[in-house]
C-alpha cells in the first residue's frame, strides 16, 4: 500500500500545525463560530448531536495494522472506547472535545493518517473498491489512479469553497462493488480498442434527497490527463453549480439542468484549455505510486483446499469470503453486523483485534467497505480457520454478508444533528427478526438499508429495500422503498406507499421478503423478483 | 416553557441553561420566558456556549423538564442504542423518557 | 492591523474599480471589479488594457473567485488582482496560490495572523500557475516545469 514519502509528510504534518492554530484562535474568539466552522470541517470536525464528532479519513478504504491500532487508541484515549466505520469507507468518532483535536491530529499524522476534507464543500475522500488488488475480476488496481486523485485533491485552492460537498470514486472492475454511478464523480479504469489504459468518467450521480444516476459523459480519458480532466470537470462546477440554494447546489443538479451534452461541452472546452497549463503530473508519478501497490509475496505453492466439516465455519465461508485472484487465498469479509448490534461500530478491543490478524494473516492489510464491514484482503485458506475462531472468540463471526442482516445504517437520530428518526433502532429490529425467524439464509443476497433523513447517508435510495426515517408531526415515521441497487445495473428504490412506526416497518419489511420467497423463480434474488413481478403485489401484502 | 440549549464550545458536551451557568442535566434547566435571544447573543459573544438555540419545554414532574422535540430529549439523556453512555446509565427504563 | 496587503512593486492604479457592466461601456477604464456571477473570460480580450482586477467576495463561502483569479492568470493577465470583500487570512495563501496579489479585507487581519498563514505551507501538491513548483515535479526532477 501507499507509504508517504518526505513530501506527504510534511503536508500532514502542516496541516496538524495548522489546525492547532485556527483552534486556539477560536477558543482566544479570533475566529467566529461562522469562520471557524468551514476549516473544521475540512478537518473532519463537526458539532453533532451530543458532542464533536471526528471523522477520520481512510483513503480509499485501505489501512494497514499500525493505522488500525492508533485508530482503536484515539477510541479509548479521547473517546468511549469504540468507532463507527462509515459508508464511505471511513470511520468517525462521536465523542470528541474540540480542545483534543489537534492532538489527535497529530496522533493520526504519526502514522501517515489525517482528516483532511472528510467534510465540507470540497472534494472529499477518494472512494473505492474494497477487493482493490484482490479481487479476482479486476482490470488492474484502481487505488494508485485514487491516491494521485487523492495528492491532486488535498488543499487544491481552487476547489476548497465549492457549491457543496464533491465525492469521487475510483473503481476498475466488471463488477462495481463501491456504488461508482452514485458519486460527484465515477472513474472507471478501463482498457480501449487499442489495449491502453484508461479512465471513463461519469459525471453528476448522488443520492441525497434528490437521487442521480451518473451519465457517462467521457468514455476514454487517457492516464497522462487524468488531473487535468478532473479539473475541468471541477473548475466547470465550480464555477456553474447553483449556489443560491443548498438543496440544488450539488454537481447533479448542475449536469440535469444544463444537460449532459452541454455540461460536457464546456468541461471539454475547459479541458482542451487546461491541457495548455502544463499541470498534469507525469506518468513517471503514476508509475512511482503504483510501485506502492505492487502484489504482496503470495505464497504462489499455497493449497487450496479447505476444510469444511466445521458448519459454522462452513457457512462463513460461504458467506463472508470472495474469490482471490492468486490461487490459495481468499479475500476475507469481517462483518460488523452482528444480529441485534449496531451496524457499523465496533470497540477498541475488536479494532485492535482486527489489526493483529491483518498482521499475522492479509499482508499488514486491511480495508473499511461502504457497507460499514472490515476486510482482510489477502488470507491464505489454510489460515481461515484459525482466523475464523478468532473472529468468532471476539464477536466479530456473524456469517451474514449481503444477507438481510448485513444492514447499512447512518448514526439516524441516536447521533446525528440532520437526522428526524433514529435507523440504529430499526437495523437492530430487524437483523434480530430475521435471525430469529431464520429466513436470513434462504433470503440470500438482500441489501437493506437504512437512512435516518433524506440526506441519506444510509443509502436508502440504493438498497434492494430501503427505508427512509422522517419526522411526522414530532413522531418518527419510517418510509419504504423498494428495487434499488448500487452496482452495474444502478437503479433507484421506489417509496412502496404511505409509512410506518418502528415496529410497522419491521412488519413491512418481513412481508416483503415473504412475497420474495413466495413468487421467485429459480435463481432469483429478491431485487430480481421485484423487477420482474414489479410493486403492486408487494404493495397488495404490505398494505393488506 | 422556554429553555436554552447547546454545546460547550470546548468539550462539545450538550448543555443547558440555568439561569446563572450551564449545566449538562436538562433537569436544571430554567424558564427564561422573552429572554432567550439576549442570553445567548451574550453567553456566545463569552465563548461560553456554542450553536445555541431555544426551545419549547415543558415542567415533567420530578425529571424536571421535558424538551418538546424527541432530538432534543435524545440530546439530554444520549443515544438510546447505548444506555451506558447515557447520562442515567443505572436507570434501565431512561429510554423510554425519549420516545 | 493591516487594511492592504500587496505583494508587487508597481504603483497602485488611482481611479476606482468599475462594474463589469459599467466597463463595457466604456471600454477605457484600467481598473475593472468582478462579482462571483460574473463570466471572468469576458475579460480576456482586454487584458492589455487593465492594470488592476478586482475580485469581491461578499461571502468567504463563495468560492468562484478562486477561478476566476486563475482563469485571468491563464490567459496572462500580469495586473494586480485583488481579493476585495469578506476575506479571511485562512484563506490567504490558496488565494496566493490562485493568483491574487492583493488584499483588501472588508476587516483588517492581524498581521501575525497573516504572516503566519503565508508562510504556512512549505510544499503544494498542485501546478496552479503560481510559480511555485508542485511535489510531484520534485519527486520527478527532470520533468519539472521551468
Amino acid at each position: 500500500m501507499y507509504r508517504y514519502d518526505q513530501y506527504d509528510q510534511a503536508m500532514v504534518d502542516t496541516r496538524v500545525a495548522e489546525f492547532r492554530d485556527q483552534t486556539r484562535r477560536r477558543l482566544e474568539g479570533k475566529l467566529t463560530e461562522d469562520q471557524f466552522k468551514p476549516l473544521r470541517l475540512q478537518n473532519g470536525l463537526y458539532l453533532q448531536l451530543h458532542a464533536y464528532m471526528l471523522r477520520v479519513a481512510v483513503p480509499y478504504g485501505t489501512l494497514n495494522a499500525a493505522q488500525m491500532h492508533v485508530l482503536a487508541n484515539i477510541a479509548d484515549k479521547y473517546d468511549r472506547g469504540y468507532g463507527h466505520f462509515t459508508t464511505r469507507q471511513n470511520i468517525q468518532y462521536n465523542w470528541i472535545k474540540l480542545e483534543d483535536a489537534p492532538d489527535i491530529l497529530a496522533d493520526l499524522a504519526a502514522v501517515e493518517m489525517h482528516a483532511i476534507q472528510t467534510s465540507g464543500n470540497c472534494i472529499r475522500n477518494i472512494s473505492s473498491d474494497q477487493f482493490a488488488g484482490a479481487a479476482a475480476d479486476e482490470l488492474i488496481d484502481p487505488r494508485p489512479y485514487a491516491e494521485l486523485l487523492r495528492q491532486w485533491s488535498s488543499f487544491h485552492p481552487e476547489f476548497l469553497t465549492l457549491p457543496r460537498k464533491f465525492k469521487i470514486c475510483v473503481i476498475a472492475s466488471e463488477t462495481d462493488r463501491a456504488a461508482m454511478k452514485l458519486h460527484d464523480i465515477g472513474i472507471r479504469i478501463v482498457k480501449n480498442a487499442a489495449g491502453e489504459i484508461g479512465a471513463a468518467f461519469y459525471v453528476g450521480g448522488g443520492m441525497g434527497r434528490t437521487p442521480m444516476i451518473a451519465p457517462l459523459i467521457r468514455d476514454f480519458v487517457p492516464l497522462d490527463q487524468l488531473i487535468t480532466y478532473s479539473e475541468a470537470c471541477l473548475r466547470v462546477y465550480n464555477r456553474y453549480g447553483r449556489r443560491d440554494n443548498k438543496y440544488k447546489a450539488r454537481i447533479k443538479i448542475l449536469v440535469h439542468e444544463l444537460g449532459k451534452e452541454e455540461y460536457t461541452r464546456q468541461v471539454e472546452e475547459e479541458f482542451a484549455h487546461l491541457l495548455t497549463q502544463g499541470i498534469e503530473p507525469p506518468i513517471a508519478e503514476l508509475e512511482r505510486i503504483m510501485a506502492h501497490f505492487a502484489d504482496p509475496a503470495f505464497d504462489t505453492a499455497a493449497s487450496d483446499d479447505l476444510d469444511l466439516s466445521n458448519r459454522d465455519f462452513a457457512l462463513w465461508v460461504a458467506r463472508n469470503t470472495v474469490a482471490h485472484k492468486q490461487p490459495g487465498y481468499v479475500i476475507a469479509n469481517i462483518s460488523l453486523k452482528p444480529v441485534g448490534g449496531i451496524p457499523g461500530d465496533a470497540s477498541a478491543a475488536q479494532i485492535h483485534l482486527m489489526a493483529d490478524l491483518a498482521k499475522e494473516y492479509s499482508f499488514d492489510e486491511l480495508r473499511v467497505t461502504h457497507a460499514q464491514n472490515i476486510v482482510l484482503p489477502h488470507v491464505r485458506k489454510a489460515d481461515l480457520f484459525t482466523l475464523w475462531q478468532k473472529l468468532e472468540a471476539a464477536g466479530l463471526g456473524a456469517a451474514n454478508l449481503d444477507t438481510v442482516e448485513d444492514i447499512i445504517a447512518c448514526p439516524g437520530l441516536d447521533y446525528c444533528s440532520l437526522a428526524n428518526a433514529r435507523s440504529i433502532p430499526v437495523a437492530q429490529k430487524i437483523s434480530q427478526r430475521f435471525a430469529a425467524n431464520g429466513k436470513t439464509g434462504e433470503l440470500g443476497e438482500l441489501k437493506l438499508k437504512i437512512s435516518g433523513c433524506i440526506n441519506a447517508c444510509g443509502h436508502h435510495h440504493a438498497g434492494h429495500i430501503g427505508i427512509l426515517g422522517v419526522d411526522k408531526k414530532g413522531l418518527e415515521n419510517y418510509q419504504l422503498l423498494l428495487g434499488g441497487c448500487e452496482g452495474d445495473d444502478t437503479s433507484l428504490g421506489k417509496i412502496t406507499g404511505p409509512g410506518f412506526t418502528e415496529d410497522g416497518i419491521v412488519d413491512a419489511v418481513e412481508k416483503a421478503t415473504d412475497v420474495y420467497l413466495a413468487e421467485r423463480e429459480e435463481g432469483e434474488r429478491f431485487l430480481d423478483t421485484y423487477r420482474r413481478i414489479g410493486m403492486e403485489k408487494f404493495k397488495e401484502a404490505i398494505y393488506a | 416553557m422556554k429553555i436554552l440549549t447547546g454545546n460547550d464550545l470546548k468539550s462539545g458536551a450538550v448543555v443547558w441553561w440555568t439561569g446563572q451557568d450551564w449545566s449538562i442535566h436538562v433537569e436544571d434547566a430554567v424558564d427564561v420566558g422573552d429572554q432567550a435571544d439576549t442570553i445567548l447573543a451574550q453567553e456566545e459573544a463569552a465563548r461560553r456556549v456554542n450553536a445555541s438555540y431555544a426551545i419549547d419545554a415543558e415542567p415533567d414532574g420530578e425529571r424536571g423538564v421535558r424538551p418538546a422535540h424527541i432530538k432534543d430529549r435524545i440530546r439530554a439523556l444520549g443515544p438510546t442504542v447505548r444506555p451506558d453512555l447515557t447520562l442515567k446509565p443505572a436507570d434501565p427504563n431512561a429510554g423510554n423518557w425519549v420516545i | 492591523m493591516l487594511d492592504h496587503l500587496r505583494f508587487r512593486e508597481d504603483e497602485p492604479v488611482g481611479a476606482p474599480a468599475v462594474t463589469v457592466d459599467a466597463f463595457f461601456s466604456q471600454t477605457n477604464a484600467a481598473a475593472v471589479r468582478i462579482e462571483p456571477g460574473d463570466d471572468a473570460k469576458s475579460l480576456l480580450p482586454f487584458l492589455e488594457q487593465l492594470r488592476l482586477v478586482e475580485v469581491n467576495f461578499p461571502s468567504f463561502g463563495d468560492g468562484r473567485g478562486y477561478s476566476s483569479a486563475r482563469i485571468l492568470r491563464e490567459a496572462g493577465y500580469q495586473g494586480e488582482l485583488r481579493a476585495v470583500g469578506d476575506v479571511l487570512v485562512d484563506q490567504l495563501s490558496h488565494m496566493r496560490r490562485c493568483g491574487f496579489d492583493s488584499f483588501l479585507p472588508e476587516k483588517p487581519f492581524d498581521p501575525e495572523d497573516a504572516q503566519a498563514a503565508l508562510d504556512r505551507w512549505p510544499e503544494v501538491y498542485q501546478a496552479t500557475g503560481d510559480g511555485r513548483t508542485p511535489i510531484w515535479a520534485k519527486r520527478h526532477p527532470a520533468h519539472e516545469r521551468d
